[in-house]
């Protein structure tokens, strides 16, 4: 599959460093601990999660189970918040996200983040991979702090023959998404994807804003946005988590999209997010082409960072 | 919350204290949270393996360990050896008389285009005469950003067609220099990933035909340990020159700086404050080390409220200095807040954090209600509070939408302050520096 082999190749400088002074046996391999600590800090899961998926590794290998396995497990177990589908796992299913569409609940989304880590790119991505799904895809343009922020995602919609709603640079980002989501109420469209200014978490007037703009979609159509995205850059340090928890606390987040895991950074990060948050990771970036967007899949994305072959039956 | 390096190493020589002499495990013990706290601040392993043992033969055979308080000192040692690596003092770009020609690169998003039209609102209110080259053809309306940018600022923009050659971007630089006399041209190119090999091709080929007198990177201070890879491929594509570390106005600590200047040995110029086109300020290598270290900026606070003292007189600067009234802790109150949220600020003052339970938000709202409160007083009761019997509290709480159990807390609170004030010494708060008790 295309898709997973440019993850692994994106991935592929973690790679290279966990199978650095790894000892082969047939095949599996192993790692010494602290080698292992050591490449899990550098893909940025950060030091105390390092030390607790080496823990969880070296009681596997213990009971006897391979290194590789035991390592893979331990990541996912960190990875896979959802516990049924973690049981379903452990039990042999393999859980293949591509086959259907990544389900949307309600009609709006809206998609926040830090600046410049890719949210505009993303909404033009999401709009592509629902449109390829059947579905009638709209755009607000709420950046409206950034010049030229509305026009940037104004040329996706062209180029994707999308809808985009826009309000001038400097207006009050609320009313753009208001209009917007009152238009597809008429308009009936399936999806309605809420671009926003990226703004750091500490801003307090800004995360106010955000909430704003929530509450403005809510009141044009009662229960919208069902979901709220954050984008969080793959290069993204120890911050990370404070960004996602921040984000959580202001406007509620259901979902995580991760973007330039083209081999720019690892998303380390993502281990300790998805266990503090208890926030499904959606979909990955792997590169720049529209296309580049993929439905994340935790094993998929262990087994890349791991260079373990692609999935069975995928 | 993080927590600071001086936490970390108090735990560990607390239970060291009083025994006379360190064994060599409680040195290691010691060495070990050093690196942590530099990995949890996104210091680049091998950097912060680097660090760890230069403050090792620094710390080990000194006296550092033996002294009194050997958790400061070795932070103190921590601190210097950070400042060291960051460069010193803070440093500018050198400019000639003309001819200057900055080129500005990093990853997308890293910031490059605000901060290539934050440098010319700066040169330009020094007196310069910048031409800014918009290069950027990857991602749509970057072009139109900066023209955008440019006309704010007041600056002409050069835009860079779709696959325009390399010769001619540099013809076309050449011509509006020979119409028009501008003596610092900065260009804004496309972000890219260091690992995409064309991409990088075509900022090397753009870097021949320009030839920069300065190669900026960029870099995100929120990057994690992928700055030192980063700002390796591109120091070894085009020659970095200087660096430049964007959103540090964020909560991040800021360990890529010291990662980028490490692997590059090349100064930092510059740090982003803010989304303004004015937040562009001299990079304080002190202050970052600080900040690497979760000792606070106490520097950057005390700046932010000279800053605010400058523009406002107190409104009762001429009274008996004393008294501390009702007015006073509502102009306190509101200055604190134009610094920033109240979350921030209490972040800058070293310690603070511990003071807050875990996990513990400042409530901003409630420094509204206060303004609120004291807004529905009369001059006189907010200067003598004593004052306020049942039915004054009554009438402060309907005018303010708020119970006479909110009024009743807030007097008890200035009250606290007030006798606080008093101890601090004689002098009238904000005007020395010295601030109120930060409340959760």
């Amino acid at each position: 599959m295309a898709w997973f082999d440019r993850l692994r190749q994106g991935l592929g400088r973690t790679r290279e460093l966990v199978t650095l002074g790894a000892v082969r046996r047939g095949d599996d391999w192993e790692l010494g601990w602290d080698d292992l600590e050591l490449a899990l800090i550098a893909a940025d899961v950060g030091a105390k999660l390092a030390a607790e998926v080496v823990e969880e590794t070296k009681a596997a290998r213990e009971r006897g189970v391979g290194f590789r396995e035991a390592l893979e497990q331990a990541l996912l177990d960190q990875l896979e918040r959802d516990r049924t589908r973690r049981k379903l796992r452990r039990v042999g299913f393999d859980l293949d996200v591509h086959r259907s569409m990544v389900p949307v609940r309600g009609r709006v989304i809206m998609v926040v983040g830090v600046n410049g880590v890719g949210k505009t790119t993303t909404i033009a991505k999401l709009g592509r991979y629902y449109q390829g799904h059947g579905q009638r895809v709209e755009f607000a343009a709420g950046d409206t702090f950034r010049a030229a922020g509305s026009a940037q995602l104004g040329v996706w919609g062209e180029r994707l023959g999308i809808t985009t709603t826009t309000g001038p640079d400097g207006s009050d980002p609320a009313s753009v998404a208001y209009e917007a989501t009152q238009k597809r109420k008429v308009s009936g469209a399936d999806l309605l994807l809420v671009d926003t200014a990226g703004r750091l978490h500490t801003k307090h007037n800004l995360m106010e804003e955000l909430k704003k703009v929530r509450r403005v979609i809510d009141r044009a159509d009662p229960g919208e946005p069902g979901e709220t995205w954050l984008v969080l850059d793959a290069v993204t340090g120890q911050n990370g988590l404070e960004q996602a928890r921040r984000f959580h606390d202001a406007v509620g987040l259901t979902g995580i999209i991760v973007t330039k895991l083209d081999g720019t950074g690892k998303g380390g990060i993502l281990l300790p997010i998805a266990r503090e948050l208890d926030v499904p990771i959606r979909f990955i970036g792997v590169g720049e082409q529209a296309d580049d967007l993929q439905p994340y899949d935790a094993a998929a994305f262990v087994r890349a960072l791991l260079d373990l072959g692609a999935p069975s039956g995928a | 919350m993080f927590q600071s390096l001086g936490d970390r190493l108090q735990n560990v020589f607390d239970g060291l204290r009083g025994r006379g002499k360190l064994s060599e495990a409680d040195v290691k013990a010691a060495l070990r949270e050093v690196r942590i706290a530099l990995l949890e601040a996104d210091v680049n392993l091998e950097v912060a393996r680097d660090l760890v043992a230069r403050v090792q033969a620094k710390a080990v055979g000194s006296e550092t360990l033996m002294s009194l308080n050997p958790d400061q000192r070795v932070v103190a040692i921590v601190h210097e050896e950070l400042v060291e690596v960051l460069g010193g003092k803070a440093v500018q770009p050198q400019l000639r008389n003309e001819g200057n020609v900055w080129m500005l690169v990093g990853l997308q998003g890293a910031g490059k285009t605000t901060t290539a039209a934050k440098l010319a609102h700066k040169y330009k209110s020094q007196g310069r005469r910048p031409l800014l080259v918009a290069a950027d053809t990857q991602r749509p309306a970057a072009r139109e950003q900066l023209r955008t940018l440019g006309r704010q600022i007041g600056v002409p923009v050069l835009e860079v067609a779709d696959g325009e050659a390399v010769s001619i971007t540099k013809q076309r630089v050449a011509d509006a220099l020979k119409q028009d006399f501008r003596d610092l041209i900065i260009v804004d190119t496309a972000g890219r990933s260091q690992i995409d090999e064309p991409l990088m091709n075509e900022m090397a080929a753009l870097r021949d035909a320009l030839q920069p007198t300065e190669r900026i990177l960029v870099i995100d201070a929120m990057t994690g340990q992928q700055s030192l890879p980063v700002a390796k491929s591109f120091d070894e594509r085009v020659g970095v020159t200087g660096l430049i570390l964007s959103k540090l106005d964020g909560d991040a600590r800021g360990g890529a700086a010291l990662s980028a200047r490490h692997v590059t040995g090349k100064p930092i110029l510059f740090a982003g404050m803010s989304e303004k086109i004015d937040g562009l300020e001299a990079f304080h290598p002190d202050r970052v080390a600080g900040r690497i270290l979760g000792m606070g900026d106490v520097l950057t606070l005390i700046e932010k409220a000279k800053v605010l003292e400058a523009d406002e007189e107190g409104p009762a600067s001429g009274r008996a200095p004393t008294d501390f009234t009702l007015s006073d802790m509502l102009t306190q109150m509101r200055r604190i807040k134009q610094m920033g949220s109240f979350s921030d600020v209490l972040s800058m003052i070293p310690g603070a954090g511990k003071l807050l339970p875990a996990g513990a938000q400042v409530d901003e709202r409630e420094i509204g209600r206060v303004e609120a409160i004291i807004s529905s007083m009369t001059e006189r009761e907010r200067r003598e509070p004593r004052l306020l019997n049942a039915s004054r509290r009554k009438r402060i709480a309907r005018g303010s939408g708020t119970t006479v159990q909110d009024v009743n807390r807030l007097v008890k609170n200035y009250e606290e302050m007030r006798t606080m004030m008093k101890r601090f010494g004689k002098r009238p708060p904000g005007r020395g520096g010295r601030m109120g008790r930060a409340r959760p």
